[in-house]
């Protein structure tokens, strides 16, 4: 127990010298909590700009669209909080510095963590929260106790999916060194996507993202649970309530993809 | 002197030339966004009655794959060199040069979009091409206009990026600029969504009042010909503005910024 807390004390340490320097350069600092506050909230807007044109998207009223869209942001922004930065790995696998976090008695994928933490993203995982709660009360919920419970659990597995699949995408990086922006069409795209209901994509696109990938789980479905609706795609309910064993799966992914990578990674050669 | 311009140009080429795992990586996001879009305004469009804000099916097919080749082109995410190696002090060595940094940089960003039109461009444009039914433009001047309304983008966006760049003369670390930049220049350029959309007052504002429509929204809506020939010959006379407009601002924020530069180090 105590040999934990030590750890922990180490992490701490560094998470703090983190913020630290990141508060250096004041204006910039401001400038990025802020930038990335609008930057969210123009991302909500655009869903809003486009339910504009009709009232309505994919067959869901505003507050349903709402919900489900709140679901994905904090989903998003949580997970962004803890494991977004992971795509810096390509930058300690380009230039070797890789080797430093494996030489330390500290698991590498918490110390590339707390290294890369950036403090900008506090902001936006607080409003991702805000806009959650407020999407709970103004939506039309036949709140029973198991409908509760599942909204207190849903986005902490939105927050475990995203945060897999950042882990996931940036261990590209061990195989793959100028990987970048591939991961960003699932992570950023996986944001997008699960911003709208699912029922606005068509063909093998919306099967491959919502089922095959498991986005639908991070709000599309958890929506229909906590609205008490059918799916009109026709899965039954059940499916429906999978939303965390979706997560749990996710992180057993990103955890033998890490493991694996680990092992393949054979540090730059002189 | 035009020596040195094909040079520069050619530089930019071939330096992203070489990225071939990175230029394919960005294709495919590209064109993963493509699909996301794609789908999304036709299902708003199809919920409208067929159209959305007077574009047909089709036209926004066109408008979403061709603005996500552009994006590459137009290269609006990416910042210069110029911010880093003002903070490393590495300017300097731009500054000694005989040629006009400012003309340096842009030169070799024109070599820079020239790959990405051969490559990030072509990709998302056969994909979606492949995948959806494609808005052909129907009169042949639309080529020609759109081709001048995607290098002026170009110009556009590039003088934009030189500001931020500038700007780290005063701020030294340019992230926060550089994030208001990159998100608004998305939501008001015209990716996410026509500008058309918007409320009227808004739109117009954008298109009056900053460049960011100068970007994407421009070339889009004369490769869909939205409004005719004149509607387009409009649009590229506002770039023109705008590329002036940008250039000599950054030519005079250069020299003030160089007049208070003071290189660190011994």
């Amino acid at each position: 127990m105590a040999e934990i807390l030590g750890t922990a004390r180490v992490y701490g340490r560094v998470l703090r010298a983190q913020i630290r320097s990141q508060a250096q350069y004041r204006t910039s600092m401001l400038l990025e909590i802020l930038g990335s506050m609008v930057v969210n909230g123009l991302d909500i807007a655009t869903v809003f700009v486009l339910f504009s044109v009709t009232g309505a998207l994919g067959g869901f009223n505003g507050t349903e669209v709402l919900l489900m869209t709140a679901l994905a942001a904090v989903g998003f922004t949580v997970g962004d909080l803890v494991a977004g930065s992971a795509d810096r790995l390509r930058e300690y696998v380009r230039s070797g510095l890789f080797d430093s976090l494996l030489v330390r008695p500290l698991s590498a994928l918490v110390q590339l963590a707390v290294i890369t933490f950036a403090l900008r993203r506090v902001g936006r995982a607080a409003q991702g929260l805000v806009l959650y709660i407020v999407a709970l009360c103004v939506a039309d919920i036949p709140w029973t106790l198991e409908r509760a419970f599942f909204a207190a659990i849903v986005p902490i597995s939105g927050a475990v999916f995203f945060a897999s699949l950042f882990i996931a995408g940036a261990t590209v990086a061990f195989w793959w060194v100028e990987s970048g922006e591939v991961a960003n069409a699932f992570t950023y795209g996986g944001r997008d996507f699960t911003s709208y209901p699912s029922t606005m994509y068509g063909g093998w696109f919306r099967d491959l993202f919502t089922l095959g990938l498991g986005f639908g789980f991070v709000a599309y479905f958890p929506g229909l649970v906590l609205l008490g609706k059918p799916d009109p795609l026709g899965l039954p309910t059940a499916v429906a309530w999978a939303s965390p064993l979706v997560a749990v799966i996710a992180a057993c992914v990103a955890a033998v993809f890490w493991r694996v990578g680990v092992r393949h990674y054979r540090s730059t050669g002189s | 002197m035009a020596r040195v311009q094909v040079a520069l140009v050619a530089a930019g080429f071939r330096r992203h030339a070489t990225y071939r795992q990175a230029t394919f990586a960005g294709a495919f996001t590209n064109t993963v966004f493509g699909f996301l879009r794609c789908y999304i305004m036709l299902s708003v469009a199809d919920a409208a009655g067929g159209a959305m804000a007077g574009y047909s099916g089709p036209q926004l097919v066109s408008y979403v794959w061709l603005g996500q080749g552009l994006l590459a082109v137009v290269n609006s995410w990416t910042m210069l060199d110029l911010a880093e190696r003002v903070r490393t002090g590495d300017v300097v060595a731009d500054l000694l040069r005989p040629v006009d940094p400012l003309w340096t940089y842009l030169w070799t960003d024109i070599g820079r979009a020239g790959f990405a039109l051969l490559t990030r461009f072509a990709v998302p444009l056969v994909v979606g091409a492949v995948a959806f039914d494609f808005y052909v433009p129907q009169s042949f001047a639309t080529y020609p206009l759109f081709a001048l309304s995607t290098v002026l983008a170009v110009v556009v966006c590039f003088a934009c990026r030189y500001l931020i760049g500038l700007s780290a003369f005063w701020l030294l670390d340019i992230r926060g600029v550089t994030m208001f930049w990159v998100f608004v220049s998305g939501a008001a350029s015209g990716l996410y969504f026509p500008l058309a959309v918007l409320p009227e007052w808004l739109s117009t504002i954008l298109w009056v009042a900053t460049p960011f429509p100068s970007l994407l929204q421009a070339p889009l809506d004369i490769a869909v010909e939205r409004g005719g020939t004149e509607h387009a010959l409009l649009v590229c006379l506002s770039q023109v503005v705008w590329v002036v407009l940008l250039l000599l601002a950054c030519h005079w924020t250069q020299s003030r910024a160089v007049r208070k530069l003071v290189v660190q180090g011994g």
